[in-house]
């Protein structure tokens, strides 16, 4: 047997983006205890966009954060209850207290991957509490290595027990993540790990790399529920890291059990790589813009593709989703003044 | 006849403060007297020094000691030290503009309520994201009474959010939501700050969305122009790129800041409207002490 490999479960949270937020309460019941039967480490709860993220911008989630986490505790034992924090969005008062008080056992303290200093309080409180803290930088496709080794630095020296390199936009190829994974795992003290999103059709490949580049920690989703195209196919990961010989600790029969689970109560559709993905991977934009884009289109009657390509022009990061209906705006205005044909 | 200039002092020598002081210099009203910091060496002491100005690394402790050299402190630090500071100028009972989210003063906008503002000793600007949307969530209050939700994103260039600006995102939180309810009267706000870093960076953008069953579009396009207009006139760059606009049950619209390059590039409107605010105030300030010589 290689080493352990810690699975993170993000279903409850990343999937939340392929629902619109709208985890119901049973929902939340029936696959806590499926992960937890599975062995599953930890699973991660909430809205989308994570704790406090539920808004207008961004959509609100039908469950408040409070009720989601509550019900996850209920149903969780040995594995870690998980939340992902975005500053910016939640703050220590507001959210995190109430978050630490249902009994969050585990943070990803989440910035976008430039900006770890925002983290710096945030990751100090939740040390405090006695919480375990994993830093998330996002969107890494945009930095290079050497910058995203930076960030990392300034995390771990904040407090965090591990740096998750998240391809929130589906960008990244194998070549990739080596290079960037294998570089961070050679220069810091602590656990690296990855988060794929499929849009490009490569998070399993990708997820593999990372460990076979040093990784220990991979994120994973149940049927790859996830923003966009979905993550890293949960139970496949767990096939395959079997097949290799790494220790993941997660029953493979029980995992499956829980993929069955996930798919008739939980999944509206199967994820599945559709055009706007293939696009959205392409231009580097962020995956859960999807649905907010492909509504905008067609009250503006745009071809979406045209949205996303704009988008990704102006480099948009996560949260500005209101950057869309302005950008339709001037897309429609485009269109009607001169008939400018974007595809160029 | 040269008018007489009130001195000020400014604390804090980031972004803010360094922004602060090169609109100070051109106030036909104000004449930086104090530019204090904690380091010598950073960027914005070196730019004053430049400029001419007196500077001290000693910070909070020079202006402690020295309380005649100035009429009313601009505080740009952060939250947490703002409210060591306030007691401070409170016992030296020194009018304090504090530009940080610590809101231990009244809230003010100044195209709102700048009169009842400069009755007090303690002056808080709120948030540059709170400059930009207050103004718009207070006009659609005029129309809308007791709207039940008013959200409001900002983005800025992760260029012009210095360290006290980053390590200050739950009061900019706080503080901003705080406001938009007091302003608005609306029964629930949320902020949202994102700092992109995208290069070129973007110029200061905010949308104000809110929840409003049966908009009256004209009135609110009408109340939201005139309070552009009035911004306008102590903050130039101050654009309404998306109007009132009436999308899938919520009245939406954006503002773009572009700054006027004083410090930082033309794209950090962040420092703008918050500084110009400051700088309305202040200069208001000045006009009362050369009229009347008493405060309370």
């Amino acid at each position: 047997m290689k080493r352990k490999i810690y699975i993170h479960d993000v279903s409850l949270r990343d999937g939340s983006h392929a629902i619109s937020h709208k985890l119901s309460k049973e929902q939340i019941v029936l696959y806590c205890q499926a992960a937890e039967k599975a062995g599953v480490p930890s699973v991660e709860v909430g809205h989308g966009n994570g704790l406090g993220a539920s808004s207008l911008q961004v959509g609100f989630s039908v469950l408040e954060d409070f009720e989601m986490l509550t019900i996850a505790r209920e149903n969780l034992k040995k594995t870690k209850l998980a939340i992902h924090v975005m500053p910016g969005f939640a703050t220590i008062n507001k959210d995190l207290r109430k978050a630490f008080d249902i009994g969050v056992d585990l943070v990803r303290e989440a910035c976008h991957c430039t900006e770890a200093d925002i983290t710096e309080r945030h990751i100090a409180f939740a040390r405090e509490k006695g919480k375990e803290v994993i830093g998330a930088l996002m969107m890494t496709h945009m930095a290079s290595k050497e910058i995203l080794l930076e960030e990392a630095l300034k995390m771990q020296s904040f407090g965090a027990e591990g740096i998750v390199l998240y391809d929130s936009a589906g960008a990244y190829l194998p070549g990739d993540v080596k290079e960037k994974i294998s570089f961070l795992v050679s220069n810091l003290n602590i656990p690296v790990g990855f988060h794929a999103h499929n849009n490009l059709g490569m998070a399993i490949a990708n997820s593999i790399t990372a460990v076979e580049s040093g990784a220990q920690i991979i994120d994973g989703a149940i049927r790859g529920f996830g923003a966009g195209a979905g993550n890293a196919q949960l139970e496949v990961l767990v096939a395959v890291l079997q097949k290799l010989e790494y220790n993941t600790g997660i029953s493979l029969y029980k995992i499956l059990d829980a993929a069955e689970i996930a798919q008739e109560q939980i999944l509206e559709e199967l994820p599945s790589i559709k055009n706007l993905s293939i696009i959205s991977g392409l231009s580097g934009v962020f995956s859960g813009f999807a649905k907010h884009v492909s509504r905008l289109a067609k009250e503006y009657e745009l071809d979406p593709r045209d949205i996303f390509i704009e988008l990704g022009r102006r480099k948009v990061v996560a949260g500005q989703e209101d950057l869309i209906v302005e950008v339709a705006l001037d897309l429609k205005k485009l269109n009607s003044t001169n008939n400018i044909n974007l595809n160029g | 006849m040269k008018k007489k200039k009130i001195n000020i002092a400014i604390l804090g020598t980031g972004n803010i403060g360094t922004d602060l002081l090169i609109k100070v210099m051109r106030s036909a009203f104000l004449n930086c007297s104090l530019f204090v910091g904690r380091n010598l060496n950073s960027k914005g002491i070196s730019k004053a020094i430049n400029l001419g100005v007196t500077v001290s690394d000693r910070s909070i402790d020079i202006l402690k000691e020295n309380p005649d050299l100035y009429d009313l402190v601009f505080d740009a630090t952060s939250a947490m030290q703002h409210i060591q500071h306030a007691k401070i100028f409170k016992e030296l009972n020194k009018l304090v503009i504090d530009l940080t989210p610590a809101r231990v003063g009244i809230l003010c906008v100044p195209s709102v309520n700048l009169a009842e503002s400069l009755l007090e000793n303690n002056i808080n600007t709120i948030t540059c994201g709170g400059q930009a949307s207050i103004p718009l969530a207070y006009a659609l209050g005029i129309v809308h009474h007791s709207i039940e939700y008013i959200e409001v994103v900002s983005a800025i260039a992760s260029k012009s959010a210095g360290p006290g600006t980053r390590v200050n995102l739950d009061e900019y939180i706080e503080t901003t939501e705080k406001g938009i309810q007091m302003f608005s009267k609306c029964k629930k706000s949320k902020v949202i700050l994102i700092l992109n870093p995208a290069d070129p960076c973007i110029d200061m953008q905010t949308t104000i969305q809110a929840a409003i069953i049966d908009p009256d579009m004209n009135s609110i396009t009408n109340e939201v122009n005139k309070m552009v207009e009035k911004i306008q006139k102590f903050v130039p760059g101050y654009q309404l790129v998306v109007p009132p606009t009436f999308e899938g049950k919520r009245v939406i619209m954006t503002v773009r800041v572009k700054g006027l390059g004083d410090y930082l590039p033309t794209y950090a409107g962040n420092l703008d409207i918050i500084n110009c605010a400051a700088i309305t105030i202040a200069e208001e300030y000045s006009k009362t002490l050369t009229s009347t010589k008493s405060r309370k």
